[in-house]
């Protein structure tokens, strides 16, 4: 049973990241603009919340660390420079995607290029970093091992209120909040516009340049919290990757059919998935099997193909996502 | 006149300037880290490609000529409407099967490469089916899948060698036999080839002749050692033009990538044209991991998680190619040029990223041009509808 629990809670450590970078992806495409530059927002933002967080760990006193408290806030802080990071680095694709009308899927994949070149670069010239491009970090301290009252409940208490990080709540309120934008507020259904019909959007008054960028810049401020929350609880240190997880989210959030509660589906899907890859050696029932462990890495990205096999014939898109804006046209 | 000239050569001109901006963003981020050194490292990026005379010229060409090929084949994807971003998969399948027809099958004799080649070609064609395929038939965004194609050939590559072509000690692939290496073109090979038709004392003076010539401007003839996967890359560079550019499969392929529904309608058979674009895109990145690999200079297949990195660099060469295949060519050995003044540039205490960001910058603005592009057409348009005005 506790294999069972085990792999609940490792699924929560792949899929919350999964589940924030697809939500982000989700505001662009719904807004008109692809963004398959979420790998390299995730990255930027990975980066530079990590360094923050590695930052403030040799600069205060281990003493300072010892109550629960300031490690999250720690944790927070970092999550808040990776957003703000990643929100930053996506206005090039926005200003390239919605004023300079470029092709949406070259400025994506150029910003793809630039945030691992520029991580690596800059962290190799930092005295730092010891002029290398592995930003390490103490992440065993952010990890809850209980909540005190709630992680005595049965079932629930063992995946999500023991070995936990904050971030999973805060991933959880992220969908929570997005739903809620996207479909309850006037600004969402303004944003749904823009990436159906934007001439209509525009012809309703609807500014669709402003709309657009905060679609995009939404998206890169959850790439950004989605690239730092994968690193920070799956790994010991930053090293200029995150694995094809950019492109995970995409196919999470066409799995998801573009809606929130759909892409919570598909990325505890592919969590799942993950988590076999990578806990398998401690799964006693795989082990038996002797299934070489490059096929379970393989997994999630066959499972993803086989998805989208099955559900793209009937895809339905944001109508206008990745068209390029012109106001005059009809 | 000035207008027609800009016309004509607009697309060189964008690409141009999208190349300059990049380089121009390098260099301001080169020197916001380290302004002392800056200004001669961005020239040492410039010039290193010639520092070292015709060892230079020799290694240009080797980190070009790879990058032709991924290039071709993301560019020719690019014309049928196809963002082939599966390159680096397609690469590294074709170097396993070139890995193993050069270390297992070694009753070849003096066509091992070729053949090693050819097989590295189809494999790549095979990797692109899949995507191809969903692409035409069941509408899955060519992005994602090619992407898990990437990955999924890793681990595959991964697995396959560790069965069958391992090194343990380097943890890398084995070497191929001699017969597999691709051979080179060097003045030895030439003046061995020429004795055989004009006699070896006419050839020996040639060799004399050609040495001294060179010695001249300083260079060492010796030293250009060029692979014969480069003149095949021009061969290949033909080829693909041709097909574009001649052929009704070429014109039906456009018509697919400018206007799917348009090409239905006109009677082109769209999904099996996506299908043989993404085969063919396949082919030529499957004959880049061929001929990277079939070295002698110690390259192998290393067994780490890492995705090949020539598939996806063949992206800017063929966005700053303008995805023509001549262009590509230029573009690719330009690439590979500047690559080379970055290994340069180390000297100088810069990181080589500096070079990615440079070519990332390029694509970056590449894709911005496509507004100065429109500018152009814009002003030309104005200024002919009132010269007719005023007729």
């Amino acid at each position: 049973m506790t294999d069972f629990y085990f792999i609940l809670q490792q699924m929560l450590y792949f899929s919350v990241p999964l589940l924030i970078v697809a939500l982000g992806g989700m505001f662009s495409e719904r807004s008109g603009v692809v963004n398959i530059a979420l790998e390299g927002i995730m990255l930027f933002g990975a980066f530079f919340g990590i360094l923050f967080v590695d930052f403030l760990q040799s600069k205060i006193s281990l003493e300072a660390f010892n109550s629960i408290t300031s490690q999250q806030l720690v944790l927070l802080s970092g999550l808040i420079v990776a957003g703000i990071s990643g929100a930053l680095f996506s206005l090039f694709h926005a200003y390239a995607s919605v004023n300079m009308k470029a092709d949406q899927v070259i400025s994506g994949t150029a910003l793809n290029m630039f945030a691992p070149a520029v991580a690596i670069y800059l962290a190799r010239s930092m005295a730092f970093t010891n002029y290398t491009q592995q930003v390490g970090f103490t992440g065993t301290l952010f990890l809850i091992r209980k909540v005190p009252l709630l992680g005595d409940i049965p079932f629930i208490g063992d995946i999500l209120f023991k070995q936990v990080y904050i971030t999973t709540y805060i991933g959880f309120l992220i969908l929570a909040i997005s739903y809620v934008i996207v479909y309850k507020t006037r600004f969402g259904l303004r944003l749904r516009s823009c990436g159906e019909h934007p001439q209509a959007a525009d012809a309703a008054g609807i500014n669709v340049y402003k709309t657009r960028y905060f679609g995009v810049s939404i998206s890169g401020l959850l790439a950004g919290i989605g690239g730092y929350i994968f690193i920070v609880t799956t790994s010991t240190e930053f090293n200029a990757t995150v694995a094809g997880y950019g492109f995970l989210a995409l196919a999470v959030l066409i799995f998801g059919q573009w809606k929130p509660m759909r892409i919570l589906q598909a990325a505890l899907f592919f969590g799942f998935m993950k988590t076999i890859a990578s806990a398998h050696s401690g799964i006693t029932a795989l082990n038996i099997l002797k299934i070489p462990s490059e096929v379970y890495k393989m997994i999630p990205f066959l499972a993803t193909l086989l998805v989208l096999a099955i559900t793209s014939v009937n895809s339905q898109g944001p109508k206008a996502a990745g068209q390029v804006y012109e106001a005059g046209k009809r | 006149m000035m207008r027609n000239f800009l016309n004509r050569y607009i697309n060189f001109f964008s690409s141009l300037l999208a190349i300059i901006a990049g380089l121009l963003f390098g260099l301001i981020i080169m020197i916001i880290t380290n302004p002392q050194d800056a200004s001669s490292a961005f020239f040492t990026i410039l010039s290193g490609g010639f520092e070292d005379g015709f060892t230079s010229i020799s290694r240009t060409i080797l980190y070009a000529t790879p990058i032709i090929f991924t290039g071709l084949s993301v560019g020719f994807a690019f014309k049928t409407g196809l963002f082939n971003i599966g390159a680096s998969g397609q690469v590294m399948i074709g170097a396993f099967v070139a890995i193993y027809i050069g270390v297992k099958w070694s009753f070849l004799g003096p066509i091992h490469w070729v053949i090693a080649l050819i097989f590295a070609g189809l494999a790549g064609a095979l990797w692109a089916l899949l995507p191809g395929l969903l692409k035409a038939y069941r509408n899955v965004h060519e992005v994602v899948s090619t992407i898990m194609m990437n990955y999924i050939g890793l681990y595959l590559v991964m697995l396959l060698v560790k069965r069958t072509v391992f090194n343990q000690e380097k943890n890398e692939s084995m070497y191929v036999l001699k017969n597999a290496v691709i051979p080179s073109f060097t003045l030895e090979r030439l003046i061995n080839g020429l004795s055989k038709i004009v006699g070896s004392r006419f050839a020996q003076s040639i060799e004399k002749f050609i040495v001294g010539l060179f010695k001249l401007i300083n260079l060492d003839a010796y030293d250009l050692i060029i692979n014969y996967g480069f003149f095949i890359s021009i061969l290949v560079v033909i080829i693909i033009y041709i097909i574009l550019q001649k052929t009704t499969f070429g014109y039906e392929l456009k018509a697919v990538g400018f206007n799917k529904d348009a090409s239905k309608y006109a009677g082109v058979n769209e999904k099996r044209s996506i299908v043989l674009s993404m085969l063919i895109a396949g082919g030529l990145s499957g004959l880049a991991g061929g001929i990277i690999y079939l070295n002698d200079i110690g390259r192998s297949i290393e067994v780490v998680d890492v995705l090949n990195p020539e598939g996806f660099i063949g992206i800017p060469v063929a966005l700053i190619g303008l995805s023509h295949p001549i262009g590509i060519l230029f573009a690719g050995i330009f690439m590979g040029y500047i690559t080379l003044g970055g290994f340069y540039m180390q000297i100088h205490d810069f990181a080589p990223e500096i070079i990615d960001i440079i070519i990332s910058s390029i694509i970056y603005f590449s894709a911005l041009v496509i507004i100065f592009k429109e500018f152009i057409n814009r002003m030309s348009k104005r200024r002919m509808s009132r010269g007719e005005r005023n007729d």
